[in-house]
């Protein structure tokens, strides 16, 4: 068994037009037991800026408290919040300083840089950084989100139907997977307004 | 310097002693070159970057900046390409500073050496080095255990074979620039074609006596083989969503004296 699949986890990160949408699906369980169906595995970084943590559940939690942390001191030292580029930098080097004995979490970061143009990046375990001008996934279904992902998206969507695509490439790739599923939260971000749906999936 | 945290080591060390895999690393599969011709040196890489046998990249960037005279191929584990070439180009950065003098290729190759040597191979980066400097053009190969070669021509990563072959066939001494750029191009297309770790398209930089040319995408390979010719589009309305969320973003409004630049939203 794989560390990535002793939780489960599905996270989907796709650029539109002046706007970014995030998506991960809703369960946590311990292998094939679920224990809930409302466990967030995407973080709010600021307003422009979301970060998803796919992989083991104490990891995510820990990085997640890590970086909130670390975004409280760069907003002290700055005044200002964090740009996106900047972030998925220090996300990096956060993960490559633990090398030989990392975490077991593969993040996406979703946000809205500089004139809302959209920043979107994946990375493995140890930080190597894979920025994509369309879409990112991670978790234990990459190949079918991949698969679901590669003939939906179109360049340049309207914030409403890269929801859509982000929506329906989310839930139809994670019921092929058994780990990961029992609905899903999409966020999608926007130069005036962030819009969080929790959607209706598949509860098998 | 690195310094790295090995606080997790036990944590996972013990994992893996109860039967759990720690997931594999992105790969750059990749087929790397150089060559030394008449007046500089050429470098060129493929653009694909592997998880396991999923191309997890199609166009990533593997030549690195390390000088402004100096440029470094990387092949193996992508993190550690990406941060020991970053690592190398900081330091030569405050020795310029320090210095006042343009960096030498050899102190670059020392800096790589040095520090792959200190991790005995565990940070596994494959190298291609080259650049000019005031003693002329140069090019050096860097292995994951800290040995190196210099060389007129080299290959490095799981295209090398097909690479070295093409340069075997190939290679002059004294080629004019075309004639070394259109030998490394041919060179990385034997790995994008014949070798599975490498792909996509072909990146090359030129790097002569004050000029560098980088020519990302030099060859572009990577179009979608089909393209849908009716796209599938699904009217809003189609996700049945249970609950829904929105949150205005306000600006701040400046109501007496400048805006600093703090205040200003991204």
């Amino acid at each position: 068994m794989s560390i990535f699949e002793y939780n489960g986890s599905a996270i989907i990160g796709m650029a539109g037009k002046e706007c970014v949408a995030i998506g991960s699906d809703l369960r946590f369980g311990v292998q094939f037991q679920t224990l809930a169906t409302d466990y967030q595995k995407i973080y709010r970084i600021h307003d422009k800026l979301y970060l998803g943590l796919a992989g083991l559940g104490t990891d995510a939690q820990t990085l997640a408290a890590r970086f909130k942390f670390k975004h409280n001191m760069y907003k002290l030292r700055e005044e200002r919040d964090i740009r996106p580029s900047t972030f998925g930098q220090l996300v990096s080097s956060t993960l490559y300083e633990k090398r030989f004995g990392p975490y077991f979490c593969s993040p996406v970061v979703a946000g809205l840089d500089k004139d809302n143009v959209p920043y979107l990046c994946g990375m493995d375990t140890i930080g190597a950084i894979e920025t994509a001008k369309d879409f990112m996934v991670a978790g234990t279904a990459p190949d079918s989100l991949y698969g679901m992902c590669e003939s939906m998206f179109r360049p340049d969507l309207e914030p409403e139907e890269l929801f859509e695509v982000l929506s329906q490439c989310l839930l139809a790739g994670t019921d092929r997977d058994a780990l990961s599923g029992w609905g899903a939260i999409v966020h999608v971000i926007t130069k005036d307004k962030t819009n969080s749906r929790t959607l209706k999936g598949r509860m098998d | 310097m690195a310094g790295f945290n090995f606080d997790l080591c036990k944590r996972n060390s013990f994992l893996e002693s109860k039967g759990v895999k720690a997931p594999g690393y992105t790969k750059t599969g990749t087929t790397i070159a150089g060559v030394i011709f008449k007046d500089g040196v050429v470098l060129g890489a493929d653009t694909r970057s592997t998880a396991g046998s999923t191309v997890a990249d199609k166009n990533c960037e593997k030549i690195h900046f390390i000088a402004p005279n100096i440029y470094c191929c990387g092949a193996g584990t992508a993190a550690d390409t990406e941060n020991v070439t970053g690592m190398v180009a900081s330091q030569l950065d405050l020795h310029r500073y320090a210095t006042g003098r343009e960096s030498r290729v050899v102190t670059a190759m020392t800096l790589l050496k040095s520090h792959l040597f200190r991790y005995q191979g565990h940070v596994s980066a494959a190298l291609v080095l080259g650049g000019v400097d005031f003693r002329g053009p140069h090019l050096f190969t860097v292995y994951p255990h800290g040995s190196t070669d210099s060389l007129p021509y080299c290959t490095m990563g799981s295209g090398s074979l097909a690479a070295m072959a093409v340069f075997e066939s190939g290679y002059k001494d004294n080629m004019s620039r075309d004639e070394a750029v259109s030998l490394v191009d041919r060179a990385i297309q034997a790995g994008i074609w014949n070798d599975l770790g490498s792909g996509s398209n072909v990146d090359i930089c030129i790097i002569t006596k004050g000029k560098v040319d980088y020519l990302r995408n030099y060859k572009y390979f990577m179009d979608k083989t089909y393209v849908r010719k009716f796209p599938v589009c699904y009217p809003p309305g189609t996700t049945t969503v249970v609950r829904e969320k929105m949150v205005a973003l306000k600006d701040v409004d400046v109501i007496e004296g400048e805006a600093s630049e703090a205040m200003v939203i991204d």
